[in-house]
């Protein structure tokens, strides 16, 4: 779940994290007082996405006047297709360096990994790879003072900017394991007269962890489709073609949609309705597929723990109580196959025994 | 011949009075596997499946030597498990649950390293010596025994490729599952070198997707290590960037983990990727008559 930018700065400064001082406002007069306040100040919209200050969501301002009619152009522009409902109006902070620091997690040490160069402030990408130290820390103890000395040596910095970081890092490899963070970011981090301060904050919270931090708010950039999916714990993303693609397990759910590429087809989305579904699953996975209104429908079934009875018995339930009206492609092998196959062929459904078979037909029916 | 287990293999299912874990158990012992005890805190004296149910992992041990656990219990109580089972000295543990917390995980694979023990998961199948024994929840009767090392990321996708393996007349020596998540215990190249110190193992099959480096990784490891020949499909071709595609592994991300990425690696590692799941049978066919 990735947290807007103000959320972000809220968790670092629980943890001691310098951030510079700021309001969140909802209008343009607000944006207005908080300028009058505030005094010099930079007014940032709060959208996710990385590219806001390019698409002009950033404004800098002397005064209350100037917030006011930057706030209004902010608040009526597009970010990928995102507007602003909140903007987080700071102080001007003297920025002597830009720098850049992150937390994330190194699948292949599978350990959390510090990313720190002195070149912040620009996309982390066009930062040249032997300019960003990467340092793997130990979980089991933890980043320790002799590991933030030894980030400083390899990126070159000395003297009192090292201890600053020697003060600065551990709070944020705090924050990120306290709040199982998937990512916590700080790019720019400001050098200032007063010490380092996290001038931005992107921070991502592992799903699968959220149940420990009840605190937090709950963001989605789902659609609204897709919300309703992950309630009826689905996996589904969109996806635009015009076949929709129903599978059990993530692994053939993607391999089903290659393969209808392949073959020239345009899939709708990607559904996998898991391992050992039972019959109401099914059929909640099937009728949120057909709300979709595609033009075909391809079902590509390798049961394992998934049983074809089952799957058959969702269809027919499905097709009489809603109806089906679309052609269909059905592949269906594994566990409990032939029940599942005598349940469709009472319905007059044929299915096939492999998955390119059942491909090709779903392609060609949309010609 | 197989790698990581065996017939003689002893091993211990926590959180065995639950509906997946007394399924599977029931499934495992089908299939040959020696299962010596089960562990449910606050069950002990219950029997399942003609399986004893003790408290801890310890008290099983007590009167039950065994090697591996494999763990059924939900998610948020799994890290515990899996401490509980590597502290108590087991060296093979399967974690089946999915999400499981990224930071959890990364707990218990810290762990395992200092207790010198392999962690195979999370979200995973499990792991198979084909004909011998199976710690995992795949349909035993795709894994016959042949000259074929299997290991993937994903469950279905390598039944289906096993599948097709197995019509074709082509067993398996071991099939091992990686799991779908972002940290998981084993990598491609741990279980690749196993495969090509195994003398049963002639050809190996990879089962890769878009996400992480892990395909890259293999793909350097083939090249600089290995002499057997590997086949690869590789799934999430079209899947768009910054999306889920129902693993949490499977993102692609600023660029990285593509799909485009992991073929050319492998490819240039003298690895053949079929294009098609349905391909990856007929190579093997291929490389096992050259050799």
């Amino acid at each position: 779940m990735k947290l807007y930018e103000h959320m972000g700065k809220e968790l670092f400064a629980r943890c001691g994290i310098p951030v510079p001082r700021g309001k969140l406002v909802e209008t343009v007069d607000q944006a207005g007082e908080a300028a009058a306040e505030l005094g010099e100040v930079v007014i940032k919209s709060q959208v996710l996405t990385g590219k806001r200050g390019k698409a002009g969501g950033i404004a800098f301002v002397s005064n209350p006047g100037e917030a006011k009619k930057e706030a209004a152009r902010i608040f009526d522009l597009k970010f990928d297709g995102l507007t602003t409902e909140k903007l987080l109006v700071e102080e001007k902070i003297q920025i002597e360096q830009e720098l850049y620091l992150a937390l994330t997690i190194d699948g292949a040490a599978r350990r959390p990994l510090v990313l720190a160069s002195l070149d912040g402030g620009m996309d982390v990408e066009e930062v040249a790879e032997e300019r960003m130290i990467r340092w793997p820390v130990d979980n089991t103890i933890g980043l320790q003072d002799y590991m933030v000395r030894e980030i400083c040596r390899r990126m070159g910095v000395t003297g009192s900017l090292q201890k600053e970081f020697v003060k600065f890092m551990p709070k944020l490899y705090r924050m990120f394991r306290e709040m199982d963070a998937e990512l916590a970011e700080i790019n720019p981090l400001a050098l200032t007269p007063d010490g380092l301060i996290a001038a931005d904050a992107k921070v991502t919270i592992d799903d699968d962890a959220l149940y420990r931090h009840p605190q937090l708010p709950r963001i989605t950039e789902k659609t609204a489709l897709e919300l309703k999916a992950e309630e009826l714990d689905l996996a589904y993303v969109e996806l635009g073609g015009d076949i929709a693609v129903m599978a059990n397990g993530a692994g053939i759910t993607m391999a089903t949609l290659d393969m209808v590429q392949h073959y020239g087809g345009d899939p709708a989305n990607f559904l996998d309705f898991g391992g050992g579904a039972d019959i109401d699953k099914t059929t909640q996975a099937l009728e949120l597929l057909l709300a979709t209104a595609p033009k075909v429908l391809l079902i590509n079934i390798f049961g394992g723990i998934t049983r074809c009875d089952v799957v058959a018995e969702a269809f027919v339930r499905v097709k009489e109580n809603k109806g089906i009206e679309l052609p269909v492609s059905f592949r269906l092998v594994g566990t409990n196959e032939s029940e599942g196959r005598a349940v469709l062929e009472k319905e007059g459904i044929k299915t096939f025994n492999s998955m390119d078979e059942a491909v090709r037909h779903a392609v060609g029916l949309t010609a | 011949m197989s790698v990581y287990i065996n017939q003689d293999t002893r091993v211990l299912v926590q959180g065995i009075t639950g509906r997946q874990g007394s399924f599977h158990t029931a499934q495992m012992l089908a299939y040959g596997t020696k299962i010596v005890g089960g562990v449910s805190p606050g069950k002990r004296g219950q029997v399942v499946e003609g399986v004893p149910v003790f408290d801890s992992t310890f008290e099983a041990l007590e009167s039950h030597p065994a090697d591996a656990s494999i763990l059924f219990m939900p998610a948020p109580f799994a890290k515990d498990g899996a401490l509980e089972a590597l502290e108590a000295g087991l060296k093979i543990i399967v974690l089946i649950p999915e999400s499981i917390p990224l930071h959890d995980a990364m707990d218990i694979m810290a762990y395992a390293r200092q207790k010198n023990a392999v962690v195979v998961g999370p979200n995973t199948f499990g792991l198979v010596s084909s004909g011998s024994s199976k710690i995992g929840i795949m349909p035993g009767r795709y894994f016959v025994p042949g000259p074929v090392g299997v290991v993937s990321r994903s469950g279905t996708l390598c039944y289906e490729i096993v599948g097709n393996l197995t019509n074709d007349g082509i067993g398996t020596t071991t099939v091992v599952g990686l799991g779908g998540d972002r940290v998981v215990g084993l990598h491609f190249v741990d279980v690749l070198k196993k495969f090509e110190e195994d003398p049963a193992t002639e050809t190996v099959v990879l089962v890769g997707e878009i996400g992480g480096s892990a395909e890259e990784e293999a793909a350097a490891y083939i090249s600089s290590s290995m002499i057997k020949p590997v086949i690869a499909y590789l799934a999430g071709r079209s899947a768009p960037p910054g999306k889920r595609m129902g693993h949490a592994g499977a993102i692609i991300e600023r660029g990285r983990g593509t799909f485009e990425s992991k073929v050319e690696a492998l490819s240039e590692a003298g690895v053949k990727v079929a294009d098609l799941p349905t391909a990856v049978s007929p190579l093997v066919k291929n490389a096992l008559d050259k050799t």
